[in-house]
């Protein structure tokens, strides 16, 4: 008995050791991709696959859920070790992390600038995130459009209504914020305490970084950088924005109704919709843009993710016509997937399509998406940087000095000193 | 003359003298698992001193002698992140052990009725999942969770703490409150099968003798127990300086990285920033040579045989 368990486990290791799967090479139909939730980016995966196989009756899409933290974690294993056959064709990548691994590993990820994709048709702001050197390296997927969410009716009780928070700026809003405070006793806004999301939403408003053209630290004497986290100490402190512990703690003050709205990536959507007994009581509009600074707009970008096809890809002709004619060519596609998953294009033509501009009942009957992705097409560009999450956790230290009382510009040198010294070594 | 000689050395070059024999038979069987541990243990060990003298981003390496460690003299965050470990290491280590020695003695105690229930109960938390804890003990602590509404209801505080995000003596309490709580059984487990080795009829001559129970923990139950005690500083030393699941799950190592160990910054300087390896390997190092330093430094001052 114990001599048939032992070598059932030989067996199994040494097939485990054998058994690389077996992925696409010229002239084959195959394509394998990694990406992760189920309800999102797999899904839109699987679709894409069934309107790609109207082009190529033989064509087959193997999709394997891989989470982002996993992800990251093969790519930098497989970058290290040099070997790239683990790798899958095509895969998902945080639009944060895209100039970090296309630096760090400049052979894992295939040019796209010349594969036949049109990037034109992209909102401007979320291709550039996969751009490095000019060349092209990800097909732009999901929308990170920032916008402001509200309930209409905690609103009313106060005596505004959407529109006097659209177009406005930030001393406005603070103005609204307070009076919305003093009548229902609900702060506007609630944020994850430690993360600078709302700090970095409101720079890329004003089209600033972290970094300049060159990718170096641009954060000592920002004043966007600057007036960005005053601006966040201020919302703080008057008891306008209220910072809970973690990410179940911020969609808990969403759904539960203790904040008045919120500002994010569109994507959040999602999570206010999984409260139905709001169910018409919230409206979307454009955030807050920053007072006294010329480049400043409503628009601007919080997360998302693009595709990238890998240097291990054996067809890439295939890869890259599959890509080009769903992705990036058919508003048929993104209609299909829209009305399960919510996966809003930043491919604008598909903003066009009556699909997205059905009132969406949940939101007073507003024609939401077709206003999203009006949206995505105004959002500012800006440099992530490849030391991008170097620089947010030095920003979160800046952010927590300043609140405290901390003198502005010497926490900012701080930061700036952390991010180049990380550059340095 | 050459008859004899040769009678005389022939059987020692025939054969091996059973002693011998009986030797590499032992070193036979050690050979398999020998050979594992330096495939799988030393030789990466060697990879990584390698590596801790590269210096690069990502694939781009290149050979770089001591830069690594000389950045590490100047690594604010680095430093922060060492500062934290002895931190915990110096406050929860002697609590914990200490705790865990009391609850052994009190358990050891053989007319003392459902032994075997708060045996189990005391050391179920080191069998949960280390993500699980810090999860728990994350929504716990949280602004509006369990402990600060607890607080509040029995009057000792006025408004809530922000505990893990308010500032690092907060957050770091927490960490060494959850490592308390998940460790304590573990360690008194060691303890009591320790205390099983003490032989009774000591604990009776000294009861004789007239020795109060406290006299007997200090004089009998403590130096007895002193290889095991030995065992546990370094198992927990060992596993403080190597912390990593609370500080990544349970506070994020922060607020502004004041609760970070060194392990999560490894983590953080491979896998979340822009890979640099050879900086995480030079890291990796420091935390093992503090080990093995301290780990020495112990053995000399607990062990008395």
């Amino acid at each position: 008995m114990k001599k048939l368990v032992a070598v059932l486990l030989v067996l199994v290791m040494a097939l485990s050791l054998t058994s690389v799967p077996a992925f696409a090479e010229a002239g084959s139909h195959k394509l394998t991709v990694w990406c992760w939730d189920p309800a999102f980016n797999i899904y839109a995966m699987q679709e894409a696959a069934k309107f790609y196989k109207e082009v190529d009756p033989a064509f087959e899409l193997e999709v394997i859920e891989t989470p982002w933290n996993d992800l990251q974690t093969k790519l930098t294993t497989a970058g290290m070790a040099g070997d790239y056959s683990t790798l899958p064709d095509i895969f998902l990548c945080q639009d944060n992390a895209f100039q970090k691994n296309v630096m760090a590993f400049p052979d894992m990820f295939t040019d796209l600038t010349a594969s036949g994709i049109d990037f034109t048709q992209f909102g401007a702001a979320k291709t550039a995130y996969s751009v490095i050197d000019g060349k092209n390296y990800g097909v732009p997927f999901d929308n990170g459009a920032v916008i402001q969410a509200v309930r209409t009716d905690i609103l009313e009780q106060a005596g505004y209504t959407v529109a006097d928070l659209t177009d406005i700026d930030w001393n406005r809003y603070i103005e609204i914020g307070e009076d919305v405070l003093a009548k229902t006793g609900k702060p506007m806004l609630s944020s994850t305490a430690g993360e600078p999301d709302m700090v970095m939403i409101m720079l890329q408003s004003a089209g600033a970084s972290l970094f300049d053209a060159e990718g170096k630290p641009a954060i000592a004497g920002n004043d966007v950088v600057k007036k960005a986290i005053e601006l966040y100490a201020t919302l703080v402190q008057k008891g306008i924005l209220v910072e809970v512990t973690g990410w179940d703690g911020y969609i808990g003050t969403l759904v539960n109704g203790t904040v008045a709205g919120t500002i994010n990536g569109c994507w959040i959507m999602a999570s206010i919709q999984t409260a139905k007994d709001q169910a018409g009581k919230w409206a979307v509009t454009n955030m807050p843009k920053l007072p006294d600074v010329e480049s400043a707009t409503n628009y601007s970008n919080n997360g998302g993710s693009s595709w990238a096809v890998s240097a291990n890809c054996k067809d890439t002709a295939l890869a890259f016509d599959f890509l080009a004619k769903t992705y990036a060519g058919s508003v048929a596609f993104y209609e299909d997937i829209l009305p399960s998953s919510g996966a809003l294009a930043t491919y604008l033509p598909a903003g066009q399509s009556d699909v997205y501009a059905a009132p969406q009942e949940f939101f007073g009957g507003d024609t939401v998406f077709a206003k999203i992705t009006e949206f995505a097409g105004k959002i500012p560009s800006n440099y992530t940087g490849a030391y991008y999450y170097e620089a947010r956790d030095a920003i979160t230290v800046a952010i927590t000095a300043i609140m405290a009382g901390g003198d502005a510009d010497a926490a900012l040198s701080e930061a700036q000193s952390t991010v180049e010294f990380a550059q340095g070594v | 003359m050459n008859h004899m000689d040769i009678k005389a050395k022939a059987p020692a070059k025939r054969r091996l003298s059973l002693q011998k024999k009986q030797n590499l038979v032992g070193w036979a069987f050690l050979l398999p698992a020998a050979l594992l541990i330096v495939w799988m243990c030393f030789y990466p060990m060697l990879k990584a001193l390698l590596l801790s003298f590269q210096s690069g981003q990502g694939a781009r390496l290149s050979f770089a002698g001591l830069k690594n460690y000389a950045f590490l003299l100047k690594d604010s965050v680095f430093q922060q992140a060492l500062k934290n470990n002895f931190i915990y290491l110096l406050i929860q280590v002697p609590i914990m052990l200490m705790l865990a020695l009391m609850l052994a003695a009190l358990l050891n105690n053989r007319k003392l009725k459902l032994r075997g229930l708060y045996r189990t109960a005391i050391f179920l938390p080191c069998a949960t999942s280390l993500v699980s804890v810090s999860l728990i003990f994350r929504s716990m602590f949280a602004v509006g969770g369990f402990v600060n509404v607890t607080l509040m209801r029995l009057g000792m505080i006025q408004n809530d703490i922000n505990w893990i995000n308010g500032s690092g003596e907060t957050a770091r309490a927490v960490i060494i409150i959850a490592l308390i709580w998940r460790w304590t059984g573990y360690n008194m487990v060691f303890y009591l099968s320790g205390l099983q080795n003490i032989d009774s009829t000591l604990y009776e001559a000294a009861y004789i003798d007239g020795a109060n129970p406290l006299q007997q923990f200090r004089r009998i139950t403590v130096p007895l127990l002193r290889p095991t005690i030995l065992l546990t500083v370094i198992l927990s030393t060992n596993g403080t300086l190597q912390l990593f699941d609370e500080s990544f799950n349970l506070t994020r190592g922060g607020p502004s990285n004041l609760s970070i160990t060194m392990s999560h910054y490894i983590y953080r300087t491979s896998f979340e920033n822009v890979p640099k390896f050879g900086y995480a390997a030079a890291m990796s190092y420091v935390v093992f040579i503090l080990v093995a330093v301290l780990a020495l430094v112990q053995m000399r001052v607990g062990d008395k045989r």
